[in-house]
């Protein structure tokens, strides 16, 4: 039956059985069992906020009582539901709620704010928008020590992956007796699927460049390098432009603003190799060498280029520090988290419904980036994983969807920030095979210094081609998880220390799958073709041949207006018959 | 640059000149050409929009680039301003639509609605 009444009391706050039952009993003492409902609920939702005492909501009126206690529920009983008068005196005046200020923007563009604005090959437009304002408040108003403090309130940390902070890089830098020392902008952007360096530099390329001389002017080098993959020819033109006309300005050069402080820099190419975005490999490669990496220590601060100081930091990092200096370390460190702080660019890609290069606050949640910003899974299917940090970063699955993005929080999952990779995976996609695809980049990439890195790399790729092939065995998720460890210990670079990172975190999330893929020999996401089978479901078939003619292996069998079958031996699991089926009779088992 | 006065001058002059583009030109037109952008066609877009004011004799619109902001989904991005108006940013503008905005933006004052990106 219906009741006429409800009362809502909330369960959470000391008391409430007290109230409950000093409600039973008035009910049932004016013969109003049957016609008020009373429920104990955990936290009130309706209007008004919530106190410290017993509160209680009687609908349909939507009357909010407060700090009830069992003596009020007497005259509450009497007056209001016998009689319909509410008790005003023991609700809460509705507050005045100020209207919701509007949700705040969740893309925050720092270092993005230009592109898409200026023409970058106009250096005159960049300066309409304070450009090189704040190298001029540096050179001519701050000492390099004023900088370090403003880079230090800010809370600024290395954008190329590994977050170091930048004012003890600098410092370290500065601190570092050898003359010459040179600067370097690591754009050796090599990640699949990244890009947010590469638009920075073919978008803003003045914002670098003047951070760039900010900290040349701060650790007391003369001469700096882009280093940017030969891969990146538009950015590396609009680079170079960019060069000569702040050069012809006099924003690089001899006597910047007439204080005495000479800047220049150079552009050096990489020329294709992952690993060259490590910085020792880096440094080799500018100095002419092959590019492999070399121990640490010596720091490149103490010992770098040509075995001088040098200061190395990726293009965000750069581009970041004009807009500090000119709004100063607080304003930056205002976002972000309390150990994350200021906003990240990340390069969004897979199946997200917009792909392409956003900025946000560090902290804000993996669900925010990939729902609110990626504007949800292509195709309305379900979000599956996503990998953050590039091929040595780790797949964070749908448990962490309220993660937030911050270096640490990454780390605690087994991840990276990396340089800003977001690769997004829905549920079509088999993590084995990703696994396999990162090991098969790194693989390929180890420079084959560390025989870990070089040898191992080989038989994990072996290991996981196997498994997708069918020919996984017992024991292998165990052997990858020894050689992924191994690996990790015992390579120099960062590469090897992370190319098992991949494996190692689909094998933590996703076991199942591949022990779906060794002792059942299937895939679950049917995506390994040696793992599934295209079957032509009989009560569908229509017999209209189609399937058959268009088989490029002649493995379907059937005669016009018959049933048709695929032979497993013949099929190479093309999945045309499948897309050609008119009446949907063909799918994957 | 030896002076902080001499970076003011400039920065004014890069704003007047900005205004100017805005005022004494009909309308200004950009195009993203970072490499997204190029790679979904923005060059050719940029060639068929100097291609068609040529055409029609139209000399004051400025066109000019810029570099790819991120909507990659969206490439090529073209925006376009008429008069002293809202700047509006249109996506996926190919050598069709960007005749058709030339047309119905440029020179109607019309913003297509259905192109438009927020």
């Amino acid at each position: 039956m219906a009741y006429r009444a409800n009362i809502l009391i909330n369960s959470d706050a000391p008391g409430a059985e007290a109230v409950y039952g000093a409600f039973l009993d008035e009910l049932q003492e004016l013969a109003l069992r049957d016609e008020v409902q009373v429920l104990m609920t955990s936290g009130l939702g309706g209007q008004g906020v919530a106190t410290q005492g017993v509160d209680a909501i009687v609908y349909p009126d939507s009357v909010r009582y407060v700090n009830l206690t069992p003596d009020d529920v007497a005259r509450i009983t009497e007056e209001h539901l016998l009689k319909g008068r509410p008790i005003l005196a023991l609700t809460q005046a509705a507050p005045e709620v100020a209207p919701l200020p509007p949700p705040a923007p969740k893309e925050v563009r720092v270092v993005l704010r230009n592109i898409g604005k200026i023409n970058p090959f106009d250096i005159e437009d960049y300066i309409a928008e304070d450009g090189y304002a704040a190298l001029a408040k540096v050179l001519t108003t701050m000492t390099p020590e004023q900088v370090l403090d403003v880079l230090k309130q800010s809370g600024l940390r290395g954008r190329g992956g590994a977050g170091f902070p930048t004012h003890l890089k600098w410092t370290f830098a500065r601190n570092s007796p050898n003359k010459p020392k040179y600067l370097i902008c690591n754009g050796d952007e090599g990640d699949p699927g990244a890009f947010m360096n590469r638009s920075v530099l073919e978008g803003d390329p003045h914002a670098v460049i003047e951070g760039m001389a900010i900290a040349a002017y701060v650790i007391g080098a003369e001469q700096g390098y882009f280093y940017v993959r030969a891969e990146y020819p538009i950015a590396i033109r609009t680079l170079r432009a960019a060069l000569e006309q702040a050069r012809e300005y006099g924003f690089i050069g001899k006597d910047i603003f007439g204080t005495g402080f000479d800047f220049d820099l150079e552009i050096r190419m990489g020329a294709g190799a992952f690993v060259c975005g490590e910085e020792t490999a880096l440094m080799r490669s500018i100095e002419g060498q092959r590019g492999m990496p070399t121990t640490r220590p010596p720091f490149p601060a103490a010992s770098g280029l040509w075995g001088q100081p040098t200061n190395i930091n990726n293009v965000e990092t750069y581009a970041n520090v004009p807009q500090i200096l000119l709004k100063g370390g607080e304003w930056f460190a205002s976002m972000g988290t309390e150990k994350s702080k200021g906003t990240k660019t990340f390069a969004i890609a897979g199946k997200v419904k917009h792909t392409g290069l956003i900025e946000v606050p560090l902290g804000v949640t993996i669900r925010e980036i990939v729902y609110d910003i990626g504007g949800g899974i292509l195709n309305d299917k379900k979000f599956k994983a996503v990998q953050t940090g590039g091929p040595m970063g780790g797949c964070i699955p749908e448990q962490y969807l309220d993660l937030p993005v911050d270096y640490q929080s990454l780390a605690s999952v087994g991840s990276i920030m990396g340089s800003g990779g977001f690769v997004i995976m829905d549920e079509d996609t088999c993590m084995v095979d990703i696994a396999r695809f990162f090991m098969d980049f790194v693989q390929d990439e180890s420079c084959g210094k560390c025989t870990p890195c070089r040898v191992g790399t080989r038989r994990m790729l072996e290991i996981l081609n196997d498994i997708c092939a069918g020919r996984g065995q017992p024991g292998d998720i165990e052997l990858l998880e020894e050689m992924g460890k191994s690996i990790m210990h015992g390579s120099l670079c960062g590469l090897g220390a992370g190319a098992p990172n991949p494996v190692l975190s689909t094998i933590k999330y996703f076991r199942h799958e591949y022990e779906a893929h060794i002792y059942e020999k299937k895939c679950p996401a049917k995506v390994c073709r040696a793992l599934i089978e295209y079957k032509v479901d009989p009560e569908l078939c229509i017999g209209c041949t189609r399937c058959a003619r268009n088989c490029p292996v002649d493995a379907i069998a059937g005669a016009p207006k018959e049933k048709h079958v695929i032979d497993p031996t013949i099929c190479i699991r093309c999945g045309i018959c499948k897309q050609v089926c008119p009446v949907a009779a063909i799918d994957v088992y | 640059m030896k002076s902080l006065e001499e970076l003011q001058k400039i920065k004014e002059r890069a704003l007047q000149r900005r205004k100017l583009a805005g005022e004494g030109a009909r309308a200004r037109i950009v195009v993203a050409m970072g490499t997204t952008g190029i790679a979904a066609g923005a060059r050719d877009t940029m060639a068929v929009i100097l291609k068609e004011l040529e055409k029609r004799g139209i000399s004051d619109v400025v066109v000019t680039q810029t570099g790819s902001a991120g909507m990659s989904t969206y490439e090529p991005v073209v925006q376009v301003q008429v008069g002293n108006s809202e700047l509006i940013t249109y996506g996926n503008v190919d050598a069709n639509r960007a005749v058709t905005l030339i047309e119905k933006h440029v020179l109607g004052g019309e913003v297509v609605a259905e192109w438009q990106v927020k």
